[in-house]
């Protein structure tokens, strides 16, 4: 190989530094999220594991249907009625953000947008 | 064949760096502009679109230009074009990637903009902008490259390219006059509103495009070993100079109809481009300039001497340029948002930011062209020494 | 002519169709037939009596100018009423500027309108102007990504989760209606007086009068139209319901809409 001993050690500092952060946190998740569910309350639209795996596809739906196609009528799950709505539904219940959204979303290091235009409940800005 | 862009004179690394300087001033500047807003920027809700759409404009027509060297020499088997299609087409790619270029620059969500793909919308003429100009993009970049590489190993061009670049040749006519659409159906912005919008701006493309690609050879001429040839010059300044005497005639017809019709929606603009309307004359001077520029290079075209001679010949294209740069790329986008839908004259001044975003973009398509000439000239000049 | 000009000819001829063809061809096959109806009428006042037979519900509102005449400030008070309930932004510059309501002189509301000698209930009276939620809007054409559109029942609504801010709608709208968002709205809302049950805008997209879906979900009226109390100065309802109010003005009295000759049909009238 050409220049093999520039190429080699070369390829084996990038790997090095590159993988550097799996070799640091070896064996350690981390602090795990865990976000504070509303007191009181047992029952959501879906279940817990749908809303951990799906919630922003519901969002999306709900959007959709109540922004697009203009179809507002209210979630309705065991006789309770949820209005499909990020601020005058999800954060009804879930009013602290937080402790609820912020915890998952910072660990997952995501930037939902949703906060740019939608209140957050108390929220001075 | 890249590798031949990575070596070069010092005047040609000097140049880089130049381009480079300027590339990074103008990121520096969308750095400014992403994180506080298109505000940023001289436009307003009257004037919406500014010195980044009417590059834009200005640039497709550019890019379409290509088309009158690739047009003679494969359609018509016009040999004397044969050593400069490579460049015609490798200035129609600097000049589409200048165009994404703006059109990303405008944007107000541009980590938003592949929701033009995720949500198609066949109704909208940018839709259909966006399609024509990337598949423009990689049909020049594609033709050029195969036929490049067959040059460089001395073999004919394979046969299967041949759709590719006859496609090439509707597909130039059709990038401008899907971008005349954008402005031309309209309703309600009356400068915009007509059907000789399309013609023109492809009469206007096919004078200022070309007389960029004269220039261009007697730069190549003179820092180079490669001359395109004084026929295929005079050759280029023969269609200049019909497309320029076309884009003259259609503009004369554009206040005919307003002013003999006196109709004041139709006269409005007109009248704010070259006269002034109710005192704001803010482009007045622009326009003026480019009709000077405009006739006088025509005439240089029209006098054998001056158009036989490098040096006025330079300058005529040189003044043609700008004529018609001023024209399309202030005039015709910025004066169509005046007056406003409220009959409102809201006058628009670039913002120091804008304008450095704008010369980073020109930068970075001169930087495209740089190279890609860079690599179609060794090849060529390999050929010459061999 | 030789084999290989022939066809080349054929190829040419084919690829020109592909290439400028197809768009046109595109479009026809998306707006269909009925449309075509109003546009084969041209120019002239008239055209608005001219519109397609109704179908379904068009949501559209009654201006009576003659209200607003006699109540000064009833117009601002619409404006404001609109303003704070949509947490529209006030930059306090024309250049910044947002705006979904507000009032101009008759000639920048109805251009086009000479006057030789100035009616002079005209001199001093001024005109709330508001997006017209078209019937024929050329705004949702020029949207590449449908992020505006035209809902069923006629209003022409935003979708601000997918604008990419192209802005071609401002450029489409032949009544600058439309504003746009240069710069991050948020820290010009009053926040003594904003909605919380409504959403702001974020920098880089546009916006413009929804006529209170929201609201209208809700079962209340726009809010412009509840500013206006039972003056009668505003009445919103559906254009297509010959039973409603609105149809009733409209039958009783002679309404103007603006920039008629564009074949947009607007669904807002004003009686002057």
């Amino acid at each position: 190989m050409y220049d093999g001993k520039y190429i080699i050690p070369g390829l084996i500092v990038f790997v090095a530094l590159m993988t550097f952060p799996i070799w640091k946190n070896m064996g350690n998740a981390g602090i795990v999220p865990k976000p504070e569910k509303p007191v009181g309350v047992t029952k959501c639209v879906e279940s817990a594991q749908y809303m951990r795996t799906s919630h922003m596809k519901l969002l999306d739906d709900w959007r959709d249907e109540a922004l697009r196609d203009g179809d507002r009528t209210p979630v309705e799950v065991d006789g309770v009625k949820y209005e499909k709505s990020l601020m005058n539904g999800c954060l009804k219940c879930h009013t602290d953000k937080k402790k609820f959204c912020d915890e998952c979303h910072v660990y997952a290091s995501v930037k939902p947008y949703c906060w740019d235009c939608h209140y957050v409940p108390k929220e001075t800005f | 064949m890249l590798e031949k862009a990575l070596t070069g004179s010092n005047k040609y690394w000097g140049w880089i760096a130049v381009l480079l300087a300027f590339m990074a001033a103008g990121a520096l500047s969308y750095v400014q502009q992403y994180n506080y807003g298109l505000g940023m920027t001289g436009m307003s809700r009257d004037v919406s679109w500014g010195i980044y759409i009417a590059q834009f404009t200005f640039l497709v027509g550019v890019a379409a230009s290509g088309v009158m060297v690739v047009l003679p020499y494969y359609l018509h088997n016009y040999k004397i074009f044969g050593k400069i299609t490579i460049l015609g087409e490798f200035l129609a790619v600097a000049a589409v990637s200048m165009c994404l270029l703006f059109i990303m620059a405008d944007l107000g969500q541009p980590t938003r903009a592949l929701n033009v793909l995720l949500h198609p919308t066949p109704g909208s003429i940018l839709f259909w902008d966006m399609i024509v100009l990337n598949v423009y993009l990689f049909l020049n970049i594609f033709v050029g490259w195969v036929v490049l590489t067959a040059e460089k190993k001395e073999v004919a061009p394979p046969k299967w390219i041949k759709p590719f670049i006859y496609i090439s040749i509707p597909w130039a006519v059709s990038i401008h006059t899907v971008t005349a659409f954008l402005y031309a159906g309209l309703p309600g912005r009356h400068f915009w509103l007509t059907a000789i919008l399309a013609p023109r701006f492809l009469a206007s493309a096919f004078a200022a495009g070309p007389a960029l690609l004269i220039l261009l050879c007697l730069i190549i001429k003179r820092v180079t070993k490669f001359d395109a040839g004084q026929e295929a010059i005079q050759k280029l300044v023969t269609i200049v100079t019909y497309a320029a005497l076309i884009n003259v005639f259609f503009i004369l017809l554009e206040f005919f109809t307003s002013y003999y019709s006196n109709i004041p929606g139709h006269m409005h603009t007109l009248d704010y481009l070259f006269f002034g309307l109710h005192g704001h004359s803010q482009l007045v001077p622009w326009m003026r300039v480019s009709a000077i520029f405009g006739i006088v290079a025509i005439v240089m075209f029209l006098i054998p001497a001056a158009r036989k001679r490098e040096d006025t010949l330079a300058i005529a294209c040189v003044l043609l340029f700008v004529s018609f740069w001023i024209d399309k790329g202030i005039g015709l986008v910025i004066g169509g948002f005046v007056p406003s839908p409220l009959e409102e004259i809201t006058a628009y001044y670039p913002s120091f930011q804008e304008i450095m975003i704008t010369l980073g973009i020109w930068a970075t398509g001169f930087f495209i062209l740089t190279v890609l000439f860079k690599i179609a000239l060794s090849v060529k000049e390999e050929k010459m020494i061999s | 002519m030789d084999i290989k000009r022939r066809q080349f000819l054929k190829i040419a001829g084919l690829s020109t169709i592909a290439g400028l063809g197809a768009p046109a061809a595109f479009n026809l096959l998306l707006k269909g037939g009925p449309d075509t109806v109003s546009y084969a009428s041209s120019g002239g006042e008239a055209e608005a009596s001219h519109e397609a037979a109704p179908t379904g519900v068009r949501l559209g509102m009654v201006i009576d100018q003659r209200v607003f005449d006699a109540n000064k400030g009833l117009a601002q008070k619409c404006t404001t009423a609109c303003h704070t309930v949509h947490n529209v932004p006030n930059f306090g510059n024309k250049k910044d500027e947002i705006k979904w309501i507000f009032e101009v002189p008759f000639e920048k509301a109805f251009t086009g309108k000479s006057q030789y000698h100035k009616n002079k209930n005209l001199e001093d009276s001024s005109f709330l102007v508001l997006c017209n939620h078209c019937d024929n809007p050329p705004c949702v054409r020029a949207c590449p990504t449908k992020a505006t559109f035209k809902r069923k029942d006629g209003i022409v609504a935003m979708d601000y989760h997918r604008c990419i801010g192209c802005r071609f709608c401002m450029a489409a709208c032949p009544y600058g209606m439309r504003s746009f968002n240069w710069r991050d709205p948020r820290p010009f809302i009053d926040q003594k007086t904003h909605n919380k049950e409504f959403p702001t805008r974020m920098r880089g997209v546009v916006e413009k009068c929804n006529f209170c879906v929201d609201r209208l979900a809700r079962g209340q009226q726009p809010a412009c139209v509840e500013a206006c109390g039972n003056t009668g100065a505003m009445t919103f309802g559906d254009l297509n319901d010959s039973h409603s109010e609105i149809v009733k003005l409209l039958d009783n009295n002679f309404t103007i809409q603006r920039k008629p000759s564009l074949g947009t049909n607007p669904s807002v009238f004003y009686i002057v």
